[in-house]
Parts: C-alpha cells; structure tokens; sequence
C-alpha cells in the first residue's frame, strides 16, 4: 500500500499540471475570442469531445472474449433511449449504471 | 445532480482499491477531474513513479486546453473568482456553462454552478467511501457511471447545434486513434478532432467565397458555413 506522502505528492503533481492546463490558454487565448475560427470550434467541438470521451471510457471493454461487449452495449443503449426519452440526466445516468452492474454480476458475468 | 452517484461511485472504488475513506475527499479536492480522478486511484495504488504520472495528467486532461476557447470566463469578474473558475473547469462544468443563456452569465450564476458541482461530486465521495467501508463486498461495474455520463452530456450536447458531421469526426478520430495509438488514444483522438474540424472551417470559409459572397469576407464566410451545415 502506497505511503500517505507517495499519494499526497502524487496528488499535488496532478493539481498543479491540472490547474495549468486549465488556466494558462485563457492568458494565450483571451485575445482571440473575436475570431470566426474560434467561434466554429467552441460551436461543433463540445458535441465532439464528449463523444470522444465516451469511447475513451469503453476502451477496454474486451470485444473478442468474454460477453464481446454485449453488457456494455446493452447498458449505453438503455442510458441513451433513457435519455432521450426523458431527458433527466440523473435518471439516464443512475438506470444506466444500474442496469451495467446488474449484467456484470448476473447473467453476464465472467470470471474476474 | 448526476455527481452525486458518480461520486459514490468514484468513492466506493476508493475504498475497494484499499484506500482509506477520507483519501476520496482529498482526491476530489486537489484533482478535481472525474476521468483521471478515476485513473489516478489505480495509478496511485500501483505506486507509479511520479514523471508517469505527470504525462498522464497531461494527456488525459489536455481536452482542458480547448474548454479556454468557449468557457464563458469573461463572465466572471474577480481575481479569486477567476481563479477558482479556472481551477474548477471540469468537463461537466464546461458543458454546464453552455446550458446557461448567454445574457444570465454573471460571476454569481458561474460560480454557484461550478461550486454546486465540486459540492456534489465531493459528498458523493465521502458517502461512497464510508458505504464502501461500510459494505463486505462492493459491487463490479460502477465505473460504467461515468460512460454513462459522458454519454448523457453527448446527447445533450448535440441537442445545442443537432449537427451531425461533428459527432462523426469525433468518432472516426476516436477510432483511429483507438487503432494508431491505444495508449494515447485521448490526446491523439482530440487532436485528429481539431484538426478534421479546422479542415472543415477552411473547406467551408472556401465554399462561401465559391458562392459568390464578398471576397475575403470572413463573417459572410462564417455565415455560410452555418448555413451549410444546417441544410
């Protein structure tokens, strides 16, 4: 088990990286909020980068053994039609991970 | 609040990492990304050297870089204000700000939001953490809460332009990169992303000048590119 100092200088390593990720581009970027370009980006980027995001979560989902990502795929599309159909964000999020850790521990799980 | 589950979520796989309960607390406070907030238990508890956990840092939360172009800071007067805005720019915070109207951004609405969020998401952790502690066992599977996130602030997402070659950018870049280069695939995936965008911007601003829009105009240009894509 990791030292409480391991995990505190690791903790502030991560703060400190985070923190500059997220506050120096506004010192670069403040200049260019007028431009066309920025204003396409910051339009049709969001959309994208969730999308992005979503895959990167379900990168390690084993497709060629196992259930080949059947309880994956079965709960993202109960958190989507939820969704879409609801809208409640809670709701879509929490049936969703209900219904992935059902499958895992039920019918659909595998030797861990 | 969704952050409340996906607290308890991160704070129950605190606890089954063996970590002690009030480590999901300090996670959320000094991290304050959900994603790497998840990476970083498993990171931590495998004693990674500190560089490692630097690049993933990096990588993982690069996307950050690009919240600057379209977080409203502008909104948000005050050093300290700006200060914890920037610090507490999470992707949910990001997508949250453009579910505010434009006219209603004001320092008090911002910072509420995104002081609501870190509420929620730290109490979530804490009540993981001790239920975690609390329970013999904890369920397999709560990580896909935050699939389900991201999926949720996706469709929410698109609900703002209903643009669809943007998505699919998006998922050819994440596929790509999830073939190129697995182990990066988050930072090569957002930048292939970028740039299809960029390429798009440019095919578009050329397009308008082909229809016979003032040369050079740049906001003809832009116009016609929304006209474009909504067609």
């Amino acid at each position: 088990m990791p030292s409480a100092g391991y995990v505190l200088a690791a903790l502030t390593t991560i703060f400190v990286i985070t923190f500059a990720l997220r506050a120096l581009p506004f010192a670069v970027l403040e200049p260019l909020r007028a431009s066309p370009y920025i204003a396409f980006l910051s339009r049709y980027m969001p959309v994208g980068i969730m999308l992005i995001l979503v895959v990167y979560t379900l990168r390690t989902v084993p497709l060629t053994s196992g259930w080949h990502g059947l309880p994956e795929a079965v709960a993202l599309a109960v958190t989507i039609g939820l969704h879409l159909w609801r809208r409640n964000a809670l709701v879509s999020i929490l049936v969703g991970t209900g219904t992935y850790v059902v499958l895992v521990n039920t019918v659909m799980a595998t030797a861990a | 609040m969704a952050l409340v589950p996906l607290g308890i979520a991160f704070g129950l796989l605190v606890v089954q990492a063996g970590l002690a309960w009030w480590w999901a607390p300090l996670f959320s406070i000094f991290i304050y990304a959900g994603s790497l907030e998840f990476l970083a238990i498993g990171l931590i508890v495998a004693m990674t050297p500190l560089a490692q956990i630097a690049l993933a840092t990096v990588l993982v939360n690069f996307r950050h870089v690009f919240y600057a172009l379209s977080f409203p800071l502008q909104a948000v007067r005050g050093r300290a204000a700006k200060t914890y805005s920037m610090y507490a720019l999470t992707d949910e915070a990001y997508a949250l700000a453009h579910h505010v109207p434009a006219a209603e951004r004001s320092t008090a609405r911002i910072l509420w939001m995104q002081l609501q969020c870190q509420g929620y998401w730290v109490l979530g952790g804490i009540l993981g953490a001790l239920l975690g502690t609390a329970l013999p066992t904890i369920p397999r599977g709560m990580d896909f809460a935050l699939t389900a996130l991201f999926t949720v602030l996706t469709i929410d997402a698109f609900r703002v332009t209903r643009d669809v070659p943007s998505p699919i950018l998006a998922l050819l870049s994440a596929l790509i990169a999830l073939v190129v280069a697995p182990d990066q695939m988050l930072v090569v995936a957002m930048g292939l992303f970028v740039v299809a965008l960029t390429a798009r911007f440019l095919l578009g601003r050329r397009a308008g000048r082909r229809a016979g829009r003032r040369p050079g105009g740049v906001s003809a240009a832009g116009t016609a590119v929304e006209e474009g894509t909504r067609a």
